[in-house]
């Protein structure tokens, strides 16, 4: 099977615009006749379901929270990237472009991503029509921020609530139209099974958290906009309830997967305290604008306080490795710095797994006031979490798991290769090639679920012939037996383990070998070990309760058990990149100064799984990444 | 290392709606005291699945004070009581060893109980779904910066657009009011020039909307304000009041 990204052809700054024009229309009264099935209410998926509902099409939208406004968009912090150049200072489509394609270690698709950057523009635009209360300058314009990988201001922000601030703008256009009821909603429902008919996604199988009910539901397109997998590694920065279960459950039913081994690790996060933990607190990356990165030079100060180590006795790793970039280095060059020096044995706090994000500097320039007034937020969830004031001192944080850019795979029309099935957020590969820039999630949801589906979609309705089918196809039964099936065989072992401490061995185990630093012999020791765990768990998991009612334990089996499939697939890929590139660090691939090092003759492409059957090999498929417009050049930050 | 503390639970169990519900003693032994209250829960129910009883059911998501999931009665105050503080950013060190602590569901009669410490609030969604917009399209909006706002309007309106629904705020009220999250919502778009146009509209249709879900009315005893994680001011009441009484006299 050839792999079609349809891109549209045409000079880049172009594409967008043209085939806008060339891509088929539903005509207004015709909308109605199609029903969309969103599964997802974070920024793509509110965002999409608002739209599609306006423009008149009938739209579902399903969540897994009690309440849309819930999804898991509502954490972001930092700030949302747009290439609006208010202040002026050299920002531009093409410069927000390139340095999106350069963050990503030249592994993200052109087209795409010019797409992105071009539409970043109309996303603040809307977002203040909605009354999203950005930060403003004391002329009334909106204030910016800067972020890492950038050396522009382009960040728009929301105190340190932009996420929420922007979920509750996507929000309030979704609850408009559940109010106009041209969509109905379904809070705390699960989907658990994607429907095909004759080849395209026609529906889906969801349960009632409530009360267990299946059902089933049928729709002319299903679009997927279900967040990322974080959670494979149990502890990351996700809310406990991300999952991969929605895209793992879509992959068997063969969509591609693509790149899984792309995964984030964010340098700013509090420390792990105790095997009790359940997940971990970013600390925004904003903090990085003002906050100094910094250990003890000589290994035995790390036991001291930090205010009795000498200016002198303080490493400024990060200034001094990157002096052009400095604290703002990318995200995974400031991640694997900081692996780096607490490896050497230079790490602070109780574990000796963390460094110190200071404030000091910023204090004295700045005034505590400056400081409180634009991270306020974040120093009290930091005493709240540590019981630390770090007015006082600095702060302690290491990397941790954040955010996955891999997905699965969709052309440039966000399709999948199971033609009806969209896939949007970041459940979708598209943008973000090997690691992704602060505040370009955001960007990408809503350019996703805002600028891009309604056109795209619509092509899809004008162009094809399939037909909505009706629930009693035999699709849906055959859907509906597999996810009972399911539910009876985790309810029926009865085993001796909770389902929570298998996720926990299963994501230190990928932690451990599949995380900031990745090789050869640790990934074949992850593929080995992972089907036992699997095994052990199909014998040994013990979930309480019924299917015919609320029941946590049965909703996290699922969702366990689809990580302990996926996680084969994570470490098969990395496997298969035989390079470093971005999130991706394989210790064979490195410079002589331990910079990730490509293998563009061999790697310049994205890889497509398809799935085989639980364990089995899933077989690759090859999208080749093209690009015209920049030069694939090593990253440099120095 | 870090103390640890053995505990107490009195925690409210209830197989679903129509169950009357009762209060259950558990123990909780060498709880961490860098634990956060949803981890000890969590530990907590791993030993009950482990003694083959149900864990208790309660909600959670985000865990970092922001989704507005968590919903604990603790000790009689939701949240907890620590200041600003949602249950799942309330840490052990706050409690003593050898306490005893009890754990209830929001009460009240807009949010009936689904089983445990559960319950549904989609009453507040059915509140946004009557006014809690600006009614704009996607597509067609004016460049952002073409319109100064103020920063003390924009961060007035920040203020009040933190909310995280919650609902700890009815939790607390002895009437089940509502008033503090509609006068949030309301204030959040009725300070900003986008919400102008909509502003009476909006108030007389948001309260209707919390009257007929079953939400009490307000005596402004502030109970709401104390217990509000994100310290929702009750100034914001005060100005519903009077967007509400301007859609009275238009
Ligand atoms: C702590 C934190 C801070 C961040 N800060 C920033 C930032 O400052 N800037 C930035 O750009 N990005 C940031 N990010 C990343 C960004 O927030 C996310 O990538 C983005 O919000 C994802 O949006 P989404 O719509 O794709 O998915 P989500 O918001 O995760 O939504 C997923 C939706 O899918 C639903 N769902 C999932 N599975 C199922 C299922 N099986 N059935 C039914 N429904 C299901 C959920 O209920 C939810 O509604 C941050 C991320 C974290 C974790
Ligand atoms: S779980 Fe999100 S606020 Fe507590």
């Amino acid at each position: 099977m050839s792999l079609n990204s349809n891109i549209p052809s045409g000079p880049l700054a172009q594409k967008w615009d043209q085939h806008k024009f060339d891509l088929k229309l539903v005509n207004p009264a015709n909308k109605r006749k199609f029903e969309v099935i969103v599964v997802g209410s974070g920024l793509a998926g509110a965002s999409s379901a608002a739209t599609l509902a306006e423009l008149g099409y009938r739209v579902k939208c399903f969540c897994y929270q009690d309440s849309p406004r819930r999804a898991h968009s509502i954490a972001a912090q930092g700030g949302i990237n747009a290439a609006k150049n208010y202040q002026n200072d050299g920002d531009s489509v093409y410069r927000l472009f390139y340095d999106t394609i350069k963050g990503g270690d030249f592994r993200s698709r052109e087209a795409n991503v010019y797409r992105l950057a071009q539409v970043s523009v109309n996303i603040i635009d809307q977002c203040v029509a909605q009354g999203v209360p950005f930060a403003r300058e004391y002329g009334g314009l909106l204030d910016n921020r800067s972020f890492g990988g950038a050396q522009v201001s382009r960040t728009f922000y929301a105190r340190g609530q932009t996420g929420q601030q922007l979920l509750l703008g996507a929000y309030s256009a979704l609850s408009r139209q559940i109010g106009l009821g041209t969509v109905q909603m379904y809070p705390r429902t699960e989907m658990l099974d994607l429907v095909i008919v004759d080849g395209h996604a026609k529906g889906i199988i969801t349960r009632d958290l409530t009360n267990g009910k299946i059902e089933r539901h049928a729709a002319d397109a299903v679009i997927l906009a279900t967040g990322g997998y974080g959670n494979v590694f149990f502890l990351s920065t996700n809310a406990v309830g991300c999952n991969v279960t929605a895209s793992y459950r879509a992959h068997k039913r063969g969509a591609f997967f693509a790149n899984p081994c792309y995964t984030q690790i964010h340098p700013t996060c509090i420390p792990v305290s105790g095997d009790h933990q359940s997940k971990l607190t970013l600390m925004s990356e904003s903090l990085r604008n003002d906050g100094r990165v910094w250990v003890p030079k000589k290994k035995e100060d790390c036991r001291k306080r930090a205010a009795d180590i000498a200016e002198a006795d303080r490493d400024y790793y990060l200034e001094r490795k990157y002096p052009s970039f400095g604290n703002l280095a990318p995200r995974d060059i400031s991640s694997r710095a900081a692996k780096e020096v607490c490896d050497e044995g230079r790490g602070v706090g109780p574990s000796g797994l963390g460094v110190y994000l200071d404030f000091g500097d910023a204090i004295k320039r700045l005034g505590e006031n400056k400081i409180r007034e634009r991270y306020g937020n974040l120093f009290d969830m930091y005493e709240c979490i540590t019981g630390e004031n770090a007015y006082r001192q600095p702060m302690r944080i290491f990397p941790a798991v954040h955010y996955t850019m891999g997905g699965l795979w969709v052309d440039y029309h966000l399709m999948s290769n199971l033609p009806g099935l969209f896939v949007l957020g970041e459940a979708n590969f598209s943008d973000h090639g090997a690691n992704r820039l602060g505040a370009s999630a955001l960007m990408q949801g809503l350019a996703d679920g805002y600028f891009v589906i309604p056109y795209t979609i619509a092509n899809y309705f004008a162009t094809s012939k399939q037909k909505c089918p009706s629930t009693d196809h035999p699709s849906f039964k055959q859907a509906e037996e597999n996810v009972t099936g399911i539910a009876s065989r985790l309810l029926g072992i009865k085993g001796k383990r909770t389902v929570r401490s298998f996720h926990r061995e299963l994501g230190k185990l990928v932690w451990e070998k599949c995380g900031m630093a990745r090789s050869k012999e640790s990934l074949e020791a992850a593929l080995k070990r992972i089907p036992e765990l699997r095994e052990e768990f199909w014998q040994n998991v013990n979930v309480p309760g019924s299917g015919q009612s609320l029941n946590q334990s049965l909703e996290y089996a699922g969702r366990v058990a689809d990580f302990m499939e996926f996680a084969e697939l994570l470490c098969t890929d990395a496997l298969n990149r035989d390079e470093s590139c971005g999130g991706h660090f394989r210790v064979e691939h490195q410079t002589e100064d331990g910079e990730a090092l490509r293998h563009d003759d061999k790697f310049a492409h994205v890889s497509a799984w398809e799935f085989k059957g639980v364990g089995n090999k899933p077989e690759l498929h090859k999208e080749e990444l093209v690009y015209e417009n920049v030069h694939m050049s090593t990253r440099s930050y120095k | 290392m870090a103390n640890k503390l053995n505990l107490t639970l009195k925690v409210w169990r209830q197989d679903n709606a129509a169950d009357g519900g009762r209060f259950e003693t558990y123990p909780a032994r060498g709880i961490d005291e860098d634990m956060s209250f949803l981890e000890m829960l969590d530990v907590v129910n791993e030993e009950l699945i482990e003694d083959g009883k149900e864990p208790i059911a309660f909600d959670s998501d985000c865990r970092e004070g922001i989704c507005g999931t968590c919903s604990l009665v603790i000790n009689g105050i939701p949240h907890g009581g620590r200041k600003g503080t949602t249950a799942c950013q309330l840490h052990m060190r706050n409690f003593k060893d050898g306490q005893t602590i009890s754990i209830e569901p929001w009460r009240a009669r807009a949010f009936p109980v689904i089983r445990d410490l559960i319950v549904d609030r989609s009453a507040f969604d059915r509140i946004i779904q009557v006014g809690g917009f600006v009614s704009v399209r996607t597509g067609g909006t004016p460049d952002a910066n073409s319109m100064p706002i103020s920063k003390e309007v924009s961060d007035k309106a920040m203020d009040a657009a933190q909310c995280i629904g919650c609902g700890a705020c009815v939790a607390a009220c002895k009437n089940g009011s509502a008033m503090l999250f509609v006068a949030a919502k309301v204030s959040h778009l009725n300070l900003l020039p986008q919400g102008k146009p909509e502003k009476t509209r909006r108030a007389e249709r948001m309260v209707w909307k919390m009257d007929e879900e079953g939400f009490g009315g307000c005596s402004v005893t502030g109970s709401c304000e104390a217990v509000c994680p994100k310290e929702i001011s009750l100034d914001f009441i005060a100005k519903l009041n009077r967007d509400f009484a301007l859609s009275v006299f238009k």
